[in-house]
């Protein structure tokens, strides 16, 4: 549908600069911490200093009894206050899934699992009385590393999960054995997925407000997700939901670790309920550290079956997957998001994938910016040059044999999802365009000839990933227990100003801006006129939030057809007041016109002012120009891309240095340039962080010993390069605007380029792996490793 | 408690304090300048910057006591008196420099504050300068744009102008 009039500049595809900005720059912002309400009372938690044990005592009756402490109460005291919290997706029918409470009462299973929580009237208070609680214990056996938690005889996290096993996971796309036999090379990796901390820049907070007379509740949560807090808090915490209001002010970045359902949500809800005030709860990054959800960590056996001219016949996987103590909400699909990604943009025909997930003694693991989809592409991407190197074929070369062509999409993957369209041809040719591929590939070809010390590696992925998550059924079918639509209500209001509201929760993507750009092209109104209101169930009372890619591709459509509705309602009325026939209207630049009558005409915007009063309607219609729409997508999108690293290994120090990072996605139309490039550089550095710069790490007793920010390398500015970013425009055929999503692109696309290219960079050395991330120590490690090893 | 006089963008401020407070929480919770924020506890993100007699420190690593007779600067006193942004927060919206916007009130001062002490830094001497504040959306890429922006813009000028403000 276009309003615009001809020759008029579409919104969607201009730069345009952030509203979203004016308040962040300037320092008036509403991040949760910075509410203060009257007769507030600030919450602390204590949390376990020891990965397993058995809860003895938890005494808080002196901390009661110091200065400013209004109440304190254990675990044990509030069991009766609340149900477990909740768990959303069972992957499987031998799933196990052990109760998680707010505050554990029998037992602690990670460091920071919370055994305690004190409200004073003021936060030092409350930090200062933790001290005073009597927590005594008797430590068990701890149980991290993956490979040992599932023999016979591990100790167990949870006493009824044998072998600490949470599930396993086996299907078969074709049939990997036949193909496997005709194979002339099968080549075997395992890869090291570590764990990450998300670490959004916001720490987590969470206010609750009680209004006793009423047993009504407001919650501002940092959160990405108020609707899904909004009902599962209701269940745990046992308060009705159309009593419960949930607010996601201004949240400061989430990359899935706001994409949960937290104990300390509920346990504001519990303690409003029971002090009858107002609570507050901010974490300390060292707190978030423990106890917001971590990313990855899994283990990665890979087989790749081919031919000696480079046909790929079959890949087979076998993931372990750390869960972590408990599982948080989403916390056994992570793996099996991905699932369907391990083959890549490659036609073959057999695929195995085995998947176990692994209760141990640390912090629960979820989504994380890309939530299985990088974990899989790292496979693929990584094997593919395992692959080329085998059969002294370029990385390109191989990956250009076995791609699907652009002219054969749709195409249907060996996993049965249907790829509408891309151009992996197109992307690639740019990108190696951009490189300058050939030329560095001469000096790579020098500097070996020379034995410099300072070797040049190259790294590629050729990457897609299933975005727009996700049609409901789908979810049914795998095991979710909510669904994906996603809800919008467009309303012009009587003086013709523009309020979309929208069921997603932005975060930083900057929806304010882009979904106004929508809604002033659907409508031929001024961008200006268009506001956006989100992230209040109490104003946007239905929709699903924001994760996996979905906000444009799924709620974006949704205020497009929205937008429709509302023109062929307008439609009608300006027919009637026209005395003509609707089809005999133009709708353009936002104005009907009778066709062959340009005098004759009804603009929307003045439209709704006769709407609202409601004088003179057509028959039958009803006033006010507004219209909902809830769009459940019939598919996923798939956006694809080419990205290239450039490295330069320090073969006498181990340190790897990025010189530059060509990134060429193809995420189908773009609404806002400067806003897909600004995720396409953030989601490349999280994924280069985890190749180069970050990992967490736990002791044998379980001591997060990254527990900070002084041992947790978050890159700075000085870590990393300028990026080299284009795109190419392959629109998707699966909605009425062509998008397909790019919040989480760079990040899949990323990690596997950058360690391409490091090991690139040592393969003369018969270095065919660098454990990330590829810090000198594991670059170091991996060179002598390979000492004496033949190329 | 001790009695502290601090100046918070250009209001005077007598209070007592408890010695152990951090400056931030000062700002925070006493000074009602809630647009500067706390992103860690080790002094490592760099949110919590601000301007103290001109130069950008980390708030959360000073204590209220010793800005004592010291005159603050928040990313709330940065724009002109008209509302006029200012370069480098014109900057930072013109070159998309901001994302989720937490890491920004800290990273605007610490620009400002790079800017003063070197008007026309190279992209490595912006991502040096910027090393002590983290941003986890930008991939930093779009933050050392602007940066060189509001150099061109003539940034050093304007905030050592701005900085003057009156006790």
């Amino acid at each position: 549908m276009t309003a615009l009039a001809e020759g008029a500049v579409p919104e969607v595809g201009h730069a345009r600069w952030r509203r979203e900005d004016a308040h962040l720059l300037t320092g008036q912002t509403r991040w949760t911490d910075n509410i203060t309400l009257p007769g507030m009372l600030h919450l602390s938690i204590l949390r376990s200093p020891v990965a397993h044990a058995t809860i003895t005592k938890v005494d808080v009756s002196a901390a009661r009894g110091r200065p400013g402490v209004v109440a304190a109460f254990s675990g044990a005291d509030l069991a009766g206050d609340w149900g477990p919290l909740p768990m959303a997706w069972t992957v499987s029918e031998d799933q196990k899934s052990p109760p998680h409470f707010p505050l554990t009462a029998d037992k602690v299973r990670f460091v920071g699992d919370g055994v305690a929580v004190v409200a004073a009237t003021s936060r030092e208070a409350a930090v200062d009385a933790l001290e005073a609680i009597e927590f005594e214990f008797e430590t068990l056996p701890v149980v991290i590393d993956m490979d040992a938690a599932t023999t016979e005889g591990s100790a167990l996290v949870h006493d009824d999960v044998p072998a600490n096993r949470c599930f396993t996971w086996q299907e078969s796309h074709g049939d990997y054995a036949a193909a496997k036999d005709r194979a002339e090379v099968v080549l075997r990796r395992r890869f090291i997925n570590q764990r990450l901390i998300p670490t959004a820049m916001e720490p987590r907070s969470v206010v609750v407000q009680p209004s006793p007379a009423t047993g009504e509740y407001t919650m501002w949560s940092s959160t990405q997700v108020p609707h899904f807090v909004q009902i599962f808090i209701s269940l745990t915490a046992g308060v009705p939901q159309s009593s419960l209001r949930v607010i996601a002010p201004d949240v400061g970045g989430g990359f899935g670790s706001k994409l949960d359902v937290y104990a300390e949500e509920a346990i504001g809800v519990v303690l409003a309920k029971k002090l009858g005030v107002p609570v507050k709860w901010t974490e300390t990054r060292s707190e978030n550290y423990q106890a917001t959800i971590h990313g990855r960590d899994l283990i990665q056996d890979a087989e790749i079956a081919a031919t000696r001219d480079g046909t790929v016949l079959g890949l087979k996987v076998d993931l372990i997957v750390n869960m972590g103590g408990y599982l948080q909400l989403l916390t056994p699909c992570i793996p099996l998001l991905g699932r369907y990604m391990y083959p890549g943009i490659y036609k073959f025909e057999a695929h195995d994938l085995s998947c176990t997930g692994v209760f141990t003694n640390t912090t629960p693991t979820d989504a994380y910016r890309g939530a299985g989809r990088p974990e899989a592409t790292y496979v693929i991407e990584r094997i593919m040059d395992e692959l080329a190197n085998e059969l002294r074929m370029g990385p390109l070369e191989l990956r250009r044999k076995n791609w699907i062509q652009h002219d054969e999409f749709p195409y249907t993957t060996v996993c049965g999802l249907e790829y509408d369209t891309g151009d992996y041809e197109k992307a690639t040719a740019r990108a190696t365009e951009l490189l300058g591929y050939d030329e560095l590939r001469r000096e790579q070809q020098e500097r070996r000839d020379r034995n410099d010390p300072v070797q040049i590696g190259i790294g590629v992925s050729t990457y897609t990933e299933m975005c727009g998550l996700a049609p409901s059924r789908w979810l049914g079918r795998e095991g979710y227990i909510a669904g994906g639509w996603e809800a919008a209500t467009v309303r012009v209001l009587p003086l013709g100003k523009v309020e979309v509201v929208t069921g997603t929760s932005p975060h930083g993507q900057g929806h304010e801006t882009t979904f106004a750009q929508i809604t002033a092209d659907a409508l031929g109104v001024p961008f200006d006129d268009v506001v956006v209101v989100h992230g209040d169930t109490r104003t946007a009372p239905l929709g699903l939030d924001t994760y996996g890619s979905r906000s444009l591709a799924v709620g974006g459509i949704a205020i497009h057809q929205a937008c429709e509705k509302i023109v062929e309602k307008a439609r009608a009325l300006a027919a009637h007041q026209l005395e003509c026939d609707p089809s005999d209207l133009e709708f353009s630049a936002g104005t009907f016109t009778v066709r062959g009558s340009p005098e004759s005409s009804k603009a929307i915007q003045e439209l709704a002012f006769a709407s609202f009063v409601a004088h003179d309607l057509p028959d039958g219609a009803n006033p006010i120009l507004t219209a909902d729409a809830v769009l459940d997508p019939e598919t996923f999108s798939f956006p694809h891309g080419t990205h290239l690293a450039h490295v330069e290994v320090d073969t006498e120090t181990g340190a790897v240095a990025l010189k530059k990072y060509v990134a060429v996605d193809d995420v189908g139309k773009v609404v806002n340039p400067s806003v897909v490039e600004g995720q396409v550089h953030g989601g490349v550095t999280q994924g280069i962080a985890q190749a180069l710069f970050e990992g967490a790490v736990y002791d044998a007793e379980g001591n997060l010993v990254t527990g900070t920010m002084v041992d947790y390398l978050v890159p700075s500015a000085a870590d990393l390069p300028s990026f080299t970013t284009d795109r190419t425009e392959t629109p998707s055929t699966t909605n009425p605007l062509g998008v397909k999503g790019v919040g989480e692109a760079g990040t899949i696309a990323s990690t596997p380029a950058v360690v391409n290219a490091v090991v690139d960079a040592l393969r003369p050395r018969g270095v065919n792996d660098v454990e990330m991330p590829c810090t000198p120590l594991h670059v170091w490690q991996a060179m002598e490793a390979a000492k004496g090893e033949p190329r | 408690m001790a009695r502290i006089s601090v100046s918070v963008d250009g209001i005077r401020h007598e209070d007592d304090v408890e010695p152990r407070v951090l400056l931030v929480h000062y700002l925070r919770d006493r000074a009602g300048k809630v647009g500067t924020v706390v992103g860690c506890d080790t002094t490592n993100c760099g949110a919590c910057t601000v301007l103290m007699d001109g130069m950008s420190v980390k708030s959360c690593s000073v204590l209220a006591v010793q800005a004592d007779g010291a005159e603050i600067t928040t990313v709330e006193g940065l724009a002109g008196d008209d509302g006029a942004l200012h370069p480098v927060q014109q900057a930072f919206h013109e070159c998309h420099a901001l994302q989720c916007g937490f890491c920004t009130p800290g990273m605007l001062m610490a620009a400002v504050d790079l800017l003063s002490n070197n008007p026309d830094p190279s992209e490595q001497e912006i991502r040096e300068g910027l090393e002590g504040n983290l941003c986890r959306c930008t991939g930093y890429h779009n933050i050392v744009r602007a940066v060189a922006q509001a150099a061109k813009a003539g940034g050093p000028e304007a905030a050592a102008s701005r900085e003057e403000v009156p006790a």
